[in-house]
């Protein structure tokens, strides 16, 4: 039996990662990715919780959550496939419109 | 079939709903016919409630309807339900009667007109608000009549607004009103508190149950006055009245002489138990009418404008009801509201016909010798003016004569010689607008001469129909001397208005006080004939011998120039300082404040929002740490 504890070291390391891996990487699709990984660590700890307390509810929320990103995915990816057309680029410190 | 006097007010108002709604698409004379046979269905229906009324007798003499309950908050109570009883039966039919033959007279004077519609829109809505002023049975619902009116005056002086002085007249008629109407209010207030009740009939139990203290009906009673003063024109708020001749002539006479103008002394007449049982406001109220009677008569003798004598002569006139009202003689100030709407609206009328023979001419100095033109007006005319002068056996003979006889039994000997001197007066300007108007030489324009004409017979059958009420009218009131039991019009009025005090006279006394008014009269008339026709020179050598009263009377005692000075201007003086100090500095400061204090903060948060979406990420997550933090610590 691999104790609680290892499942949620190894889900803060995901999430930790996924987090660095936002801030560090330049363009869209990898920050994408990135935060597909944190969604993911989420859903491990979720799913850990749910084990541990023999409930069922954790895991539900990781389908709902595994349904909501790739409807995320799906959105995100188009959204960044039209930027590309319009600005020849997906680097996220080229696009800056908001900028008060 | 007098359960159905509720309908009176009503009718008027549905043909006004129906005027203001479609009435740009109405041809004009189903306009005009639509307006007219309004107010002839409410006569109707007024006199089946007053013969309904008098075969009822004195014990059942007030019906009320409620129609529904309007206000009802706590303890405060208002409903809205009229009430006919001997004195707003004798007002709805004096409203209605009088209101009829002048929307028949209007067809034909305001034919040319390009507000015909809106003209008759607002005579209707007019005569509904008198209606619902005179017939409410509590003083919340009368007090909405009074601003009704109030309105449809403003509203009718200014008729021709894009005339400047017409705007004007129609402004001054409604800010001076408001300061009556302020202290009216206060006196409702006044009476809600202590009373607790607006009903008419609850107020004259409370008063009569001795409820209130004597001061307090003082007090109470001199709030009602002051508004009273403002509708009515008495000294020192008439000076709106001289001024609303601005309106069309017609509308002087209904408005500004035979109803509105009255409604304070129907008020006066509505709460005499409150006015008998404060003495000292029953004397104010005498006083101020006796000074008003003589002082607007001093007036009216100098001006040139016809319509302005009239007006004049009208506050006048509504000064002696003032008297008969303070001397607690109500029913003879009503008897004179009365017959003065017939030979007062039957003058305005008339003066309004030879304004349209000359094409619109109001300087007496330009008219002269008229009678041979106007075969139709100048008799009427000289009837009204022969009743108003107080000659024996027409209307204001009778009612002038009760009031002068109340005045002299009350004791009020100084009030009484006023009323005298004023009936002098009133004989000699009346006259001398006669004489100046249709005798003597022509002094007309040439261009008005050419289009000199008699008016139409839709406008003199109504001045037939009034002349022939100035005669009659008086014959319901005959003073004592001719027998007790003639007084009907006082017996009718006898279930709502008390008999306080009455002190009663010898017949050789009220022989002797008959004569008199007769004697003033035919004096006064008899000074006009020796000024305007024996000799035309008299008044000129008159003027240059006395420049000075001249002057001041010609100039109405500079009374308008008196309250510029000291109301007007001072509150166009304090108004810019408030503005420039105030508005423009505290009000407008705050509000450009406000808006610079978004603007700065606005700029300074700005500079958080980089465009970058790692920026945002960061905020996030510290945001999301700081929360973290807070919930495990």
């Amino acid at each position: 039996m691999i104790p609680l504890s290892y499942f949620l070291i190894l889900s803060i390391i995901l999430f930790v990662l996924g987090a660095i891996g936002f801030f560090i990487k330049r363009d869209l699709i990898t920050q994408f990715m990135t935060v597909e990984i944190m969604l993911n660590a989420a859903n491990l700890a979720f799913i850990t919780f749910a084990k541990s307390a023999g409930s069922l509810d954790g895991q539900v929320i990781v389908f709902f959550i595994i349904t909501v990103a790739a409807a995320e995915a799906a959105v995100g990816l188009a959204i960044i496939l039209l930027v590309y057309r319009q600005k020849k680029t997906i680097k996220s410190e080229d696009i800056k419109l908001m900028k008060g | 079939m007098t359960e159905i006097f509720w309908l009176i007010p009503f009718i008027p108002a549905l043909s006004t709903l129906i005027l203001a709604v479609f009435g740009q698409k109405l041809p004009k004379k189903y306009v005009s016919f639509q307006a007219c046979f309004a107010v002839f269905a409410s006569f109707v229906i007024s006199v089946i409630s007053l013969i309904g009324l008098l075969q009822a007798g004195h014990e059942h003499s007030t019906i009320v309807k409620n129609l529904f309950s309007w206000i009802h908050a706590g303890s405060f109570k208002a409903d809205l339900s009229l009430q006919l009883d001997p004195l707003s039966a004798v007002m709805a039919l004096v409203v209605t009667g009088v209101g009829f033959l002048i929307h028949v007279y209007s067809v034909g004077y305001m034919a040319e007109d390009k507000g015909y519609t809106r003209y008759f829109t607002y005579m209707n809505l007019f005569t509904f608000a008198m209606l619902v002023l005179v017939m409410a049975s509590n003083i919340v619902l009368m007090f909405v009549g009074w601003e009704g009116v109030g309105l449809c005056s403003y509203l009718l002086i200014g008729f021709w607004f894009e005339k400047h002085s017409a705007a004007n007249a129609g402004k001054k008629a409604f800010i001076v009103n408001r300061i009556g109407d302020a202290a009216f209010l206060l006196g409702i207030f006044f009476i809600f508190i202590h009373i607790g009740s607006g009903e008419f009939r609850a107020i004259n139990e409370a008063i009569g149950g001795g409820e209130i203290t004597q001061s307090l009906a003082t007090l109470i009673a001199i709030l009602l006055f002051v508004g009273a003063v403002g509708k009515s024109a008495q000294i020192p708020l008439y000076v709106w009245l001289p001024d609303a001749m601005e309106g069309p002539t017609p509308v002087s006479a209904l408005i500004h002489a035979a109803t509105m103008v009255t409604a304070g002394v129907y008020m006066v007449s509505r709460m005499n138990i409150l006015f008998t049982f404060s003495i000292s406001a029953g004397h104010i109220v005498a006083v101020v009418g006796a000074v008003t009677a003589v002082f607007a008569a001093t007036m009216a003798l100098t001006q040139n404008d016809i319509k302005r004598v009239l007006a004049y002569s009208t506050i006048s006139q509504i000064g002696y009801m003032f008297i008969g009202c303070g001397v607690g003689a109500y029913a003879a100030g009503m008897f004179h509201l009365y017959t003065h709407a017939f030979f007062k609206s039957l003058l305005f009328l008339a003066a309004g016909s030879v304004m349209h023979a000359l094409s619109g001419e109001l300087n007496m100095q330009k008219m002269g010798g008229l009678r041979k033109y106007l075969p139709l007006t100048y008799p009427t005319f000289l009837i009204g003016a022969i009743a108003i002068a107080g000659i024996p056996f027409l209307s204001g003979f009778f009612s002038k004569d009760a009031i002068l006889t109340s005045a002299f039994a009350s004791g009020q000997y100084f009030v009484w010689g006023l009323g005298i001197f004023g009936a002098v007066l009133t004989a000699f300007y009346m006259f001398r607008l006669i004489f100046l108007t249709f005798y003597g030489k022509e002094r007309l324009e040439p261009e008005a001469k050419k289009h000199l004409h008699e008016s139409p017979p839709v406008m003199t059958i109504p001045l037939v129909l009034l002349a022939f009420f100035s005669v009659i009218a008086g014959y319901v009131g005959l003073p004592v001397v001719f027998g007790k039991k003639l007084d009907f019009f006082g017996r009718f009025l006898e279930p709502v208005i008390e008999h306080a005090h009455e002190v009663h006279l010898t017949l050789g006394t009220e022989w002797m006080l008959i004569l008199i008014s007769v004697a003033v009269a035919v004096t006064g008339i008899y000074i006009a004939w020796v000024f305007y026709i024996k000799n035309p020179q008299t008044p000129h050598n008159l003027v240059a011998r006395f420049p000075g009263l001249y002057k001041l009377l010609y100039n109405k005692y500079y009374v308008d120039e008196i309250y510029n000075t000291l109301f007007v201007n001072s509150t166009i003086k304090g108004s810019e300082v408030v503005y420039d100090h105030f508005d423009l500095k505290v009000i407008d400061g705050a509000v450009n404040g406000s808006a610079s204090a978004t603007n700065f903060f606005g700029k300074v948060l700005s500079y958080i929002q980089t465009g970058l979406i790692k920026d945002y990420a960061l905020i996030f997550l510290l945001g999301a740490i700081l929360l973290l933090g807070y919930l495990l610590f």
